[in-house]
């Protein structure tokens, strides 16, 4: 498997460090209730198909990374910033 | 059919002609008291205790491929009670107890092997946490030596001692552990279960789940709608996608675990070894494949085959433990679905707020050996409403609460750690 980065270009899979679920970047308040929060931090979609994740670029510039890939073909369909999707979003 | 050597004798002398199916393959009937949901190790397990301890029979086992066609069929076979915390060392000692009458018990050839398994350590700091390891197995009633560098080299004096990147400083052994013929493990659960009465459906894909009220009705399936009035999840990797069919979302990911065997070999790993620095264990098969695997890709996937990397270290690791191998050929690799929680541990609960749904997932890269104990304590829970004694912590609402977390490995409960 080999990521694009947005400010690196194609490279490894090893350079980068796996996260999780992009859900991290819906994080919600933290006065919200602890139902709120067990789904936050525990509970997952777990895709088979498309699904968004959270990567680091550990071995390159440090960008944080949001990739579009699918869970049964590991197809690779997109790396975004992750500070631009937040901005899109906010 | 009983199986006996007698019996073996006999039809070897007649041309093995008398030989018939190990179970039913049943067609699904349009109502049962209880329906499983995934015809694996657990499922079949689970199905087997229903009918053996709490007298159930009425139950189907819902299968979307072949019995046996998940992880069940495709592990590295160890079989282990080398747990540390409370709540996973209760459970792990009763499946490796199981075990040991698991073929007087099915009347079925497991070929479960106590060959012994040795953890080996490579710092002192790793001495001191597999020797308080060793301690709480003890204590749990298990069996454990720990070994000294020397102690190491009596049992497997081909590895490399004198490395100077990961040298051996000893090893933790617990005579117990093993391995067994994974395969025969689903089988002989099968045929347990449909003597008992048991409907074993294969080619049968559950599409959606009943509710109605808050109570479980039944299961859609491929072949038609089947109502039941309680309904067992028990489908490792695709745990996630079956529980939404009832609205809920679980704390599992599901990751690739790949593993590798080689070209049969004259006998030269008598143990299940694994190596304390790189993440690599190895046993050698009844075939004489050596059978090795490694740690996860860490990346989501369902794809049931991994990418380059990880097989490029898990060969790595192995050359640095046992120079010896690197002229075995690899005859093919694969990779298993896993059913990843943030803290490493299991979950065996009823699904909160459905009446007659209950769950048995989360067995992260570890489920092959709790097969026994697994279905033992679904079964039980199913059965009677009740927690059984060994699985009592395996809640579902521990992550809610934050009671009960048992992280096994001590890195932090969050998914991508395990």
């Amino acid at each position: 498997m080999r990521l694009t980065c947005p400010n690196c270009g194609e490279r490894d899979r090893r350079e980068f460090y796996y996260v999780g679920d992009a859900v991290a970047l819906q994080r919600p308040d933290a006065d919200a209730s602890d139902v709120v929060w067990d789904d936050y931090v525990h509970n997952r979609d777990n895709p088979a198909g498309v699904t968004r994740d959270l990567w680091y670029h550990e071995g390159g510039c440090g960008a944080w990374i949001v990739v579009t890939r699918n869970t049964v073909t590991h197809e690779v369909l997109g790396c975004e910033l992750a500070s631009k999707v937040k901005e899109a979003s906010a | 059919m009983r199986f006996s050597g007698l019996k073996v004798l006999a039809e070897g002398l007649s041309g093995n002609k008398g030989w018939t199916a190990h179970w039913r393959d049943a067609q699904p009937k349009p109502e049962y008291d209880m329906v499983i949901i995934g015809g694996g190790g657990h499922g079949l397990s689970t199905a087997y205790y229903l009918a053996k301890n709490h007298g159930m029979t009425d139950i189907a086992v819902l299968e979307k491929g072949y019995l046996g066609g998940g992880n069940v069929g495709r592990n590295t076979t160890i079989v282990r009670a080398n747990y540390f915390l409370q709540g996973n060392s209760e459970f792990y000692s009763h499946s490796l107890k199981l075990w040991e009458g698991l073929e007087e018990d099915l009347n079925y050839n497991v070929m479960h092997s106590q060959r012994g398994l040795i953890n080996l350590f490579h710092s002192d700091g790793q001495r001191d946490a597999f020797a308080r390891r060793g301690n709480m197995m003890i204590n749990q009633g298990d069996d454990a030596v720990l070994l000294d560098r020397e102690g190491v080299r009596k049992h497997l004096p081909y590895l490399d001692f004198d490395q100077t990147r990961f040298p051996i400083y000893g090893g933790l052994y617990h005579p117990r552990g093993g391995t067994a013929r994974h395969d025969a493990v689903a089988w002989g659960y099968a045929r347990g279960a449909s003597d008992r009465g048991v409907d074993l459906v294969q080619n049968c894909e559950v599409t959606g789940i009943d509710i109605e009220g808050g109570v479980v009705k039944g299961v859609q399936t491929s072949r038609g709608p089947i109502r039941a009035k309680k309904v067992g999840i028990i489908t490792a990797g695709r745990s996630g996608l079956v529980a939404a069919m009832a609205g809920r979302r679980l704390p599992i990911e599901s990751h690739v675990l790949q593993a590798f065997v080689t070209e049969g070999l004259k006998p030269v790993i008598d143990h299940v070894i694994s190596f304390g620095m790189g993440h690599f264990y190895i046993s050698q098969s009844d075939k004489g494949g050596l059978v090795f695997g490694g740690d996860l890709d860490f990346y989501a996937s369902y794809a049931q085959r991994g990418n380059l990397p990880m097989k490029e270290h898990v060969m790595e690791a192995g050359m640095t433990l046992m120079p010896m191998i690197g002229k075995a050929k690899v005859l093919r690799s694969w990779g298993g679905s896993m059913d990843m929680t943030p803290d490493g541990s299991p979950i065996i609960d009823k699904m909160e707020g459905i009446e007659g749904l209950f769950i048995d997932c989360g067995w992260n890269y570890g489920g092959f050996k709790a097969v026994p104990a697994s279905g033992w304590s679904m079964a039980h829970l199913m059965a009677t409403d009740q927690h059984h004694d060994v699985a009592a912590k395996f809640r579902l609402d521990r992550f809610r609460t934050g009671v009960g977390i048992m992280d096994e490995e001590g890195t932090g409960s969050q998914h991508n750690l395990h």
